[in-house]
């Protein structure tokens, strides 16, 4: 067993085993980091949503706490002018690149981009960017889910589901940039794919790129 | 085997080697520049010409091939050696005055100094480079032999004491070799600048076998070729520097990773590879030592982030180029999860002189903190284009106005990009600054891998800053937010405020979004692509404000505010050209024979500007466009 070691966040002095990261020591004790693409059982981290940055005294600049093993002594702050200042950006840089209809939308009320909004004080709206085209195609090739790419945060969460734990493996990254999807292999509608259907997926999405079809 | 045992094995394939490059000597040689840019420019031609003519004379000389000796503004380029001659090197050749130096001075004692360059030899007729500038300021360590040897045989690097580093590698401890990188105070010349030593040390003593060196090849910033350049010329300093670092971090395998658009390094460092084996120099047991190591090349398919080291390792590993969080650092966890040296091509080339030279030696070079050379691919708006090297703390202006020559056509300094798209574009007052590592980046630039990009008064700052955004916005992977969405919004902004479409509240969203890309991106390429914009903004804030406020393009460069005008009272009845010149048929001649633009069909291409003979000029470019009423109004 792992060395048990106390650190603070907030102010709150916290007992956590050494070398867990800072995300989940922080989200198991009920204090708030927003995170998008973070999967505790991942061994490679993904880091790449780029929300859940902190403050680490003696580290000159916010990090991302999903990458930050927990150490003796360490004193974090979840929020500070710097931090709110990087998450309002990625987040309305997210919010540019997807297709905003919240009142409409299937995940209403249990989407994460939600809970991120409401947490943090955020609007759900672009303000300071220009809205970007999304691709307006959904597949709904599966018979109980759609797969809606202009609602994918590109956390690629329903990607690492479907080959470690479905063993899967029907959906992967796809190209590059702007372009940079999650797709079948070859691009192919889902139920072309090797695809199960068996919505492992669908609840990891953490909005409604993958969403259920409602009976 | 004992180390006396390695010293024999060395003087042996010396001293064969001497003889070889010894026997070329008693004759006359004409060393011919076929690097990348030299082949471009021309060299093979002359290469053919040269070998027709010394067939058809009969002589009993030789030609061969060279690299680049970084002078590339005067490519092709061939050296003459003749015995009884100083070395010559003559520039801009063609076929022509191949035979011209074949009949005159190969066949007639003439050297045709009115066509030579520089000397190599001190020498009563000719100055040498010491007598020039660029001479006086350029120091080379890693760029020495390229231009001066064929990188095609082993044997011309070993007869510049190439593989001695090696042999003398082989009789220290591993340990005694980092501790003299260490004290040596390299940095790593990919850009990070992080020291060289202690990279060595972290992976020679962290857990897992095998381990691996990887030189790090995949050159990819737009101006930028002092990798390729030195693996087309000096493939064996490379090789000799990765073997060296194997030996002390206690690797068995390395890989070259070299993007496939350098099928000319490819070419040349394969050719390395394979002749190095044959002498037992790379294989099993290397000089007999018990030490063995061997090395692959790796393609990479051209992919900008794949310079990145973690996306570089994935690329190798058969997954998309795509960086992945650091730590682990490759040094620690690698190439398929093993400790991996990633060395620069630059940096790996300093190995064999610190090793044979000593620390202190290289130390005396360059600046306490950046200690060595510089080497920079100058480009842009400069005279004398081509490789440089000169010590670290040396000034922009020295590189640029002593050792580049200048600015052509007496126009003014405007900016130099240095870094490449990462980096930043500095102004006149930062020419002044000695360039090294920590300089540069209280600047707001990089020292990145080298590119040093010269402009001048025609360029536009905001253009430029959105060219360099483009490519890394194109270039990122798109993995994580800041750099996928944030290098897009902001090119967006750039390209409205290009167009004359921007306003002034664009400026702080296009400064807070740049700085939060910086701190919040996951690898260094999003980390460094908003440098352009940021030095810029910085530097150059009154020409953002001249395209958003008077929605004019201060150096006439944005083809959105600008419009092109034939002053008639320059223009002349005479001369036509500028109608010819225009692809679209825009350029008309008036009822009183003198020329005019309908502006519906211009596409502002440049061409009658171009064409309009010197003795006239009168194509002027207007920004902004309103102006044009002003002109016209006048007329009437």
């Amino acid at each position: 067993m792992s060395k048990m070691i106390t650190l603070t966040i907030d102010g709150r002095k916290i007992t956590a085993s050494e070398g867990e990261k800072l995300l989940w020591v922080a989200l198991e004790n009920g204090i708030y980091i927003p995170n998008l693409c973070a999967i505790k059982e991942n061994n490679r981290l993904s880091a790449s949503c780029r929300l859940c940055f902190v403050e680490v005294e003696g580290l000159a600049a916010p990090v991302t706490s999903c990458t930050l093993p927990v150490s003796e002594g360490m004193v974090v702050k979840t929020r500070s002018p710097r931090v709110d200042r990087l998450v309002q950006t990625a987040f309305e840089l997210l919010l540019s690149h997807h297709r905003l209809e919240c009142s409409s939308c299937s995940k209403n009320g249990s989407c994460e981009l939600q809970k991120i909004a409401k947490e943090r004080g955020l609007k759900l709206r672009v303000k300071r960017f220009k809205p970007l085209d999304y691709e307006t195609e959904v597949d709904d090739s599966p018979k109980t889910f759609v797969f809606d790419r202009s609602k994918c945060v590109l956390c690629g969460r329903c990607i690492w589901i479907c080959r470690n734990i479905a063993k899967v493996g029907a959906i992967g990254f796809s190209r590059r940039g702007l372009e940079r999807v999650v797709s079948t292999f070859g691009d192919v509608p889902l139920a072309e794919s090797p695809c199960t259907e068996c919505g492992l997926c669908v609840e990891a999405c953490p909005g409604a790129a993958l969403a259920r079809v409602q009976a | 085997m004992n180390s006396a045992s390695i010293g024999d094995f060395y003087a042996e394939i010396k001293s064969k080697a001497d003889a070889k490059v010894d026997a070329l000597k008693e004759k006359p040689v004409v060393w011919i520049g076929t690097a990348t840019c030299g082949k471009a420019a021309g060299a093979m031609e002359v290469k053919e010409a040269f070998e027709e003519a010394i067939k058809n004379s009969g002589l009993d000389a030789e030609v061969k091939e060279v690299g680049c000796m970084g002078y590339c503004y005067a490519e092709p380029l061939v050296i003459i050696s003749k015995p009884g001659f100083p070395d010559i090197c003559y520039g801009y050749l063609d076929e022509g005055l191949a035979n011209r130096l074949v009949e005159d001075f190969l066949m007639n004692d003439d050297p045709c100094f009115e066509y030579a360059l520089v000397a190599l030899e001190t020498n009563d007729y000719f100055p040498t480079f010491s007598d020039f500038p660029r001479g006086v300021y350029e120091e080379k360590i890693i760029l020495e032999h390229c231009g001066f040897i064929d990188p095609g045989d082993i044997d011309h690097y070993i007869a510049r004491e190439g593989y001695a580093s090696l042999a003398k590698t082989l009789r220290m401890q591993p340990e005694e070799v980092i501790r003299e990188m260490k004290d040596s105070k390299l940095r790593g010349r990919g850009g990070a600048g992080f020291p060289t030593g202690v990279k060595w040390e972290t992976c020679s003593m962290a857990a897992g076998e095998p381990k691996y060196v990887i030189c790090n090849g995949d050159e990819g910033d737009p101006g930028a070729f002092m990798d390729r350049n030195i693996l087309e010329s000096n493939p064996h300093q490379v090789i000799e520097g990765m073997i060296i670092c194997a030996y002390a971090v206690g690797a068995s395998r390395g890989y070259l990773y070299i993007r496939a658009e350098y099928p000319q390094a490819i070419l040349r460092v394969k050719q390395a590879i394979q002749q190095a084996r044959e002498k037992g120099l790379l294989g099993d047991s290397i000089m007999g030592s018990g030490f063995n190591f061997d090395l692959e090349i790796f393609q990479g398919s051209g992919a900008f982030v794949c310079g990145e080291e973690t996306a570089l390792l994935s690329s190798m590993e058969g997954k998309m180029g795509i960086p992945q969080q650091r730590p682990p650092h490759p040094a620690v966890s690698g190439l398929r999860g093993k400790p991996t040296v990633l060395n620069n091509v630059k940096t790996l080339c300093y190995v064999p002189p610190i090793i044979r030279k000593g620390a202190d030696w290289f130390k005396s070079t360059g600046t306490p903190e950046s200690p060595g050379t510089a080497v920079f691919s100058l480009v842009g708006k400069v005279n004398c284009t081509g490789l440089v090297e000169v010590p670290m703390g040396t000034t922009l202006r020295n590189v640029i106005f002593d050792v580049g020559e200048g600015i052509p056509e007496e126009k003014g300094f405007r900016a130099v990009q240095i870094g490449g798209p990462s980096g930043g574009c500095l102004p006149e007052s930062a020419l002044d600054i000695p360039i090294d590592f920590d300089s540069l980046q209280e600047a707001g630039a990089i020292m990145g891998s080298g590119g040093l990009v010269v402009m001048d008064e025609d360029d536009c700052m905001v253009a430029v800053a959105r060219y360099f955004l483009e490519f890394t916005q194109h270039e990122s992977c798109g993995k994580c937010t800041f750099c996928r969405l944030g290098t897009r919004q902001m090119l967006d902004l750039l390209t409205k405020i290009t167009k004359g479409e921007g306003e002034l509240s664009h400026l702080e969203i296009l400064r807070e979004l740049a700085e939060d890309i910086k701190g919040g991106s996951l690898c260094n390429l999003g980390k460094t692509a908003p440098n352009p914009v940021l030095t810029t903004l910085r530097y150059f804030k009154d020409e953002y404000e001249a395209h958003i406020n008077k929605r004019t393009c201060p150096a006439k460069m944005c083809p959105d505010l600008i419009v092109y005008y034939i002053a008639p009272e320059k223009c002349s009845k005479l001369c036509n050209v500028c109608v010819g010149s225009c692809p679209t048929e825009a350029v008309y001649t008036r009822e009183d024979g003198l020329k005019a633009i309908d502006q519906e069909k211009c596409v502002k291409c440049n061409n009658c500007l171009k064409t309009c003979p010197p003795e006239y000029n009168a194509v002027v470019k207007l920004s902004p466009p309103e102006l044009l009423k002003e002109k016209e109004g006048n007329l009437s």
